[in-house]
């Protein structure tokens, strides 16, 4: 296991590294002059000057490079275009938003998945089974922010059931649940159909096995062997797919922060965009890049630990 | 499989008999024919956007503004007294252009990068890889934000990052079969015949491929649509006045609460053209390859 860790870490660390070459090479190689971009059209020639020579843009290619990757390392994003405070900070200080957004979607997700999966996979081939192929390929479809316009549009705007803006009061962890429900709906409703689809394929290779069969000839209740005997295997595949799930979800979470206007990572590139903040957005898409890899890590880590297979098909 | 496969695409290209049998099968599946007549009615809605409607979907008319659904305005006015109806026709051109055109640039550039990973030799094998897994670890949505910061907002920048985010797929897919295949019977025959790489991989090797391929890049078109919609809804896609669904849901968002249609319609689209494509590709991926069905 040890073995495996190690080795899915350096994978992990690699292509971090690759990650960031390409995000570097993407700002360079791409036509148009930050500094200019960050000032808009009418700065003055001196002032673009100082700005590139802040943000260290006057110096050789590879010197760039290699500062930022020594900076980016040590946790040094650069500084805030106006307000000259550490991007780190103001990403991080925005992130929790976003990973209660994004936990919330996999609790939507789980909830709703789970249980559909395994309802579709005893009731294979039958009504059910079809009901909820169709609604997993329909949710999948379906852009999440359609989703929560449309969620916005009935449950907060027509039937005033809950919030439609903000985060919630802060500290009032009650206040604060209530208006995390629609937008998370939204982030996760794509994955309750890929959960269930997930569940219900692996639990239909889980049922044929012999365990179960034993159980069956035991003559356990049939709802204590999907829950008890058949859930715990066909779930780990799952486990995997939320780690992929997750970036989906971090994606999904731009759309769902604007519409409900919450804080967080999304509502902050997107504010930075419009105000030209650059050294923000690319700060906060390298922390969502490394947050999603490593929560892939995580993913991977407790499928091998759980499922001896996995380890040696590093 | 793929050889069912490129018989059916041969059928599909041979008249009659073929084609109609292959059609046959696909209506035949309730979700298919659903999901045919919802991609066919869209494609009519933007071949013939100009007849089915009398409005300009750039005409401002600001004494129409925010008129209800009716009989003058099928679907109602947005703000500046555009018809919603013609703007969501000629919106569907935009996002079938941005699906076809990115879909086959990307299927170009995976095809190659494919076949080089497979074919070629370790390193480059390796560093492919390496690659395709980088970009794939940037948040779809964060990776067009910075683009879209970097090349200012355009549909361009939006195409870019969608050929970005499909490539590594397309070429992954390609890889994996080229090195299925790299070691056949027949592939060894062609070579020890004199056949040259480029030949191997273009008679041999590549029409064996591309089957696969053209499953999942038609399931990948509502991804492509629902992109392009996501960046103008964001205001950093297609420039205005040009209609696109995306930005009709977003003149829909700003004004929600007095003028609801204005977002159902706008996003109405949207989910139509993506349920579509998706049943029609899950249907189609069941019928050409059974193998495949249930996993996604």
């Amino acid at each position: 296991m040890l073995v495996y860790a190690v080795k899915r870490l350096g994978l992990a660390a690699v292509i971090v590294s690759v990650a960031m070459a390409l995000l570097f090479a993407m700002i360079y190689l791409i036509p148009g002059d930050p500094a200019s971009v960050a000032l808009g059209p009418r700065a003055s020639d001196a002032m673009k000057e100082a700005l590139r020579a802040r943000m260290g843009l006057d110096q050789p290619v590879w010197t760039q490079f290699w500062n930022f990757y020594v900076n980016a390392w040590s946790g040094d994003l650069g500084e805030e275009v106006l307000s000259g405070r550490p991007v780190l900070a103001v990403v991080l200080e925005q992130l929790p938003f976003t990973l209660a957004l994004v936990a919330g979607g996999i609790s939507w997700s789980v909830a709703l998945g789970i249980p559909l999966g395994c309802w579709a996979a005893v009731q294979r081939g039958g009504f059910a089974d079809r009901i909820v192929g169709v609604f997993s390929v329909a949710v999948i479809a379906v852009p999440s922010f359609v989703v929560a316009i449309y969620a916005l549009l009935i449950f907060a705007v027509t039937l005033r059931w809950l919030p439609a803006i903000g985060a919630g009061e802060p500290g009032n962890l009650g206040d604060q649940l209530v208006h995390l429900i629609l937008p998370s709906l939204a982030v996760g409703i794509g994955w309750v159909g890929y959960i269930a689809r997930m569940v219900r394929a692996s639990m239909l290779e889980v049922l044929e096995a012999s365990h179960i069969r034993t159980a069956h000839a035991f003559g356990l209740p049939e709802r204590m062997i999907i829950y008890r005997y058949a859930l715990p295997i066909a779930i780990l595949p799952t486990i995997t797919l939320l780690g992929v799930g997750i970036g989906q979800m971090l994606s999904s979470a731009v759309f769902a922060e604007i519409v409900f206007a919450r804080p967080g990572i999304g509502k902050l590139v997107y504010d930075a965009i419009l105000t030209r903040n650059f050294p923000v957005v690319t700060g906060a898409v390298l922390v969502t890049t490394i947050l999603f890899v490593l929560l892939n890590l995580l993913a991977d880590l407790i499928v091998g630990a759980l499922d001896p297979r996995v380890r040696s098909n590093l | 499989m793929s050889a069912a496969i490129s018989s059916f695409f041969a059928d599909l290209a041979s008249p009659r008999s073929g084609f109609r049998r292959g059609l046959a099968r696909l209506v035949r599946e309730p979700l298919g024919a659903l999901g045919l007549s919802l991609v066919v009615l869209v494609i009519f809605g933007a071949l013939f956007a100009d007849i089915l409607t009398q409005y300009d979907p750039t005409r401002i008319a600001p004494r129409e503004r925010f008129a209800s659904p009716g009989a003058a305005h099928l679907l109602g006015t947005d703000q500046l007294g555009r018809d919603l109806f013609s703007r969501i026709l000629h919106g569907s051109r935009i996002a079938l252009y941005v699906a076809l055109v990115t879909t086959a640039i990307s299927l170009a550039i995976g095809i190659v990068l494919g076949l080089l990973a497979g074919y070629g030799p370790r390193w480059l094998d390796n560093l492919l890889i390496l690659l395709f897994d980088a970009v794939k670890s940037f948040p779809t949505v964060m990776l067009a934000l910075a683009l879209v910061t970097l090349f200012g907002p355009s549909l361009t920048a939006v195409m870019v990052v969608v050929v970005l985010v499909n490539v590594p797929g397309y070429a992954r897919i390609i890889r994996t079969q080229t090195i299925a295949l790299k070691s056949s019977e027949f592939v060894a025959a062609a070579q020890s015949m004199g056949a040259s790489a480029a030949r191997t991989l273009r008679a041999h090797i590549l029409p064996n491929v591309v089957g696969p391929l053209m499953i999942l890049a038609s399931m990948d078109i509502p991804v492509v649509i629902a992109i392009e919609a996501g960046m103008s809804f964001l205001g950093l896609g297609v420039r205005p006045p040009t209609p696109s669904w995306g930005s009709i849901l977003n003149d829909g968002f700003a004004n929600i609460r007095e003028t609801p249609w204005i977002a159902v319609a706008g996003g109405a689209p949207i989910i139509i053209v993506t349920l579509g494509f998706t049943f029609l590709g899950e249907t189609l991926r069941d019928i050409l390859d059974p193998r495949l069905k249930g996993r996604s």
